[in-house]
């Protein structure tokens, strides 16, 4: 393990102490995970873990076993003496796991007794990140355990920061964002894990663009479906990349909505391309097929972004996926005949 | 930047102001600043903003805050449509029979 530094025997045993700067190999790993490979296998053990030099004082950090979320935390302890206690969440990161449960009150009860926490401090104090809140009751957790959890602030990067104040978080240390960066690095894993969605449209376009009125045509697929494949091509980048980028200066608050304008950017961009034929009806049916298309990619966005509700999502759906599914179905329709 | 802000109106966040303590974990844990302090008690100040994580309920040692939580995913709900289950985000390829 390229982050091990060395090994300092404890009375619970032998525990790692990890580097708080990371290399080339973290780096890449977590370019990797971006562009989701091998992101469902990207773990640490879990256990307990050292950074700097702690003694039975130090603070506990708790973090989740995804190898990006326990990198942002040692990268953010550098010159901070504490032990790390990495939960099992199966490789998910620490606010996905909350919301599922994995990351949460028995694990951490469990993790305590497996590692033998106990023995290695005498502080009865976990610092919890806040976004392990959703899965983490901190009342049980002292029920259960002899520790009680203090809530950390959202971002690592504020960890030196809280703890110089004393253990205190700012209102903007406990609000979530979700900035131009943010949305950024999210862009690989939505092509990546939409290209599904991409295959299925190309090879609906591939196989209708042969219909006309006489039949079925194999020369028409050449003509008129590698052009109806560029389209889709950026109907699909206008879902995966533009709505993300974008998002907060597209009109409305729905994400179908938005990318319903984000559609029309993507129509607009083929329309000037000339992709969409300079037949009116043609060019309505692919006005249609773009905002249908990435109405419905950037409404996939919710769960990538950090501040969509279940009930809103629900809400959204039952109006927009009508439409949607309209708007393709007669996009398709008249794209077909004429 | 200002505040993104999802949907009006729809969030099922509730807080029973009799039974609150004023031992304040919502505000801690609320990832939105949703609640803020006043006559040491609480109060909903930005229900909008509300994402439904549920961190808020799980932590209220009073009982006083309900909320349906759950994951606002469009995927999911999909998801879960399909297969007759709870929303349940995808959890990438490999767990794809595995609910969350």
């Amino acid at each position: 393990m390229n982050f091990i530094k060395k090994w300092i025997n404890t009375d619970a045993g032998k525990i790692p102490v990890v580097n708080t700067s990371l290399d080339w190999t973290d780096n890449f790993g977590t370019i990797k995970a971006r562009l989701t490979f091998g992101r469902m296998n990207y773990k640490v053990e879990p256990g307990i873990y050292a950074v700097g030099n702690p003694n039975s004082d130090s603070f506990v950090f708790v973090s989740a076993n995804y190898k990006m979320s326990f990198d942002v935390l040692r990268s953010n302890l550098s010159g901070i003496d504490a032990w790390i206690l990495v939960l099992d969440t199966d490789g998910i990161n620490v606010w996905c796991a909350a919301g599922k449960g994995t990351f949460g009150t028995k694990e951490i009860v469990n993790r305590i007794k497996i590692t033998g926490l106990e023995k290695i401090v005498n502080n009865r104090r976990l610092i919890v990140p806040q976004l392990g809140a959703p899965g983490v009751s901190f009342y049980d957790v002292k029920k259960f355990s002899s520790f009680s959890v203090t809530y950390g602030p959202v971002r690592a990067s504020d960890i030196p920061e809280f703890i110089k104040s004393g253990m205190k978080a700012t209102e903007d240390m406990r609000k979530v964002r979700f900035t131009l960066y943010d949305r950024v690095v999210l862009i690989p894993a939505e092509i990546v894990l939409g290209k599904t969605y991409l295959i299925y449209a190309a090879f609906v376009m591939f196989v209708l663009s042969g219909l006309n009125k006489n039949g079925y045509s194999v020369s028409l697929i050449f003509d008129k479906g590698v052009l109806s494949i560029l389209n889709v091509l950026i109907a699909f980048f206008a879902g995966a990349a533009i709505s993300p980028l974008l998002l907060p200066w597209l009109p409305g608050r729905s994400f179908s909505l938005k990318g319903f304008f984000t559609g029309i950017i993507g129509f607009i961009i083929s329309y000037y391309c000339g992709l969409t034929g300079n037949n009116a009806l043609k060019i309505f049916a692919w006005f249609l097929l773009f905002s249908s298309a990435v109405s419905f990619l950037t409404m996939n966005f919710t769960g990538a972004s950090t501040y969509t509700s279940l009930s809103g999502v629900k809400k959204e759906m039952k109006y927009a996926v009508p439409m949607q599914i309209a708007g393709a179905i007669s996009g398709l329709l008249i794209w077909a005949i004429k | 930047m200002k505040e993104q802000i999802y949907l009006n109106n729809v969030v099922t966040l509730e807080l029973d102001i009799d039974k609150c303590n004023g031992c304040m974990m919502c505000m801690t844990v609320c990832p939105h600043h949703v609640f803020e302090s006043k006559n040491k008690k609480v109060e909903i100040i930005n229900k909008d903003a509300c994402m439904e994580c549920g961190a808020c309920e799980k932590n209220c040692a009073a009982k006083a805050i309900t909320v349906r939580s759950g994951v606002g995913c469009a995927a999911g709900i999909i998801k879960g449509t399909l297969s007759g289950t709870e929303p349940c985000c995808g959890c990438g390829e490999k767990n794809k029979n595995k609910c969350c």
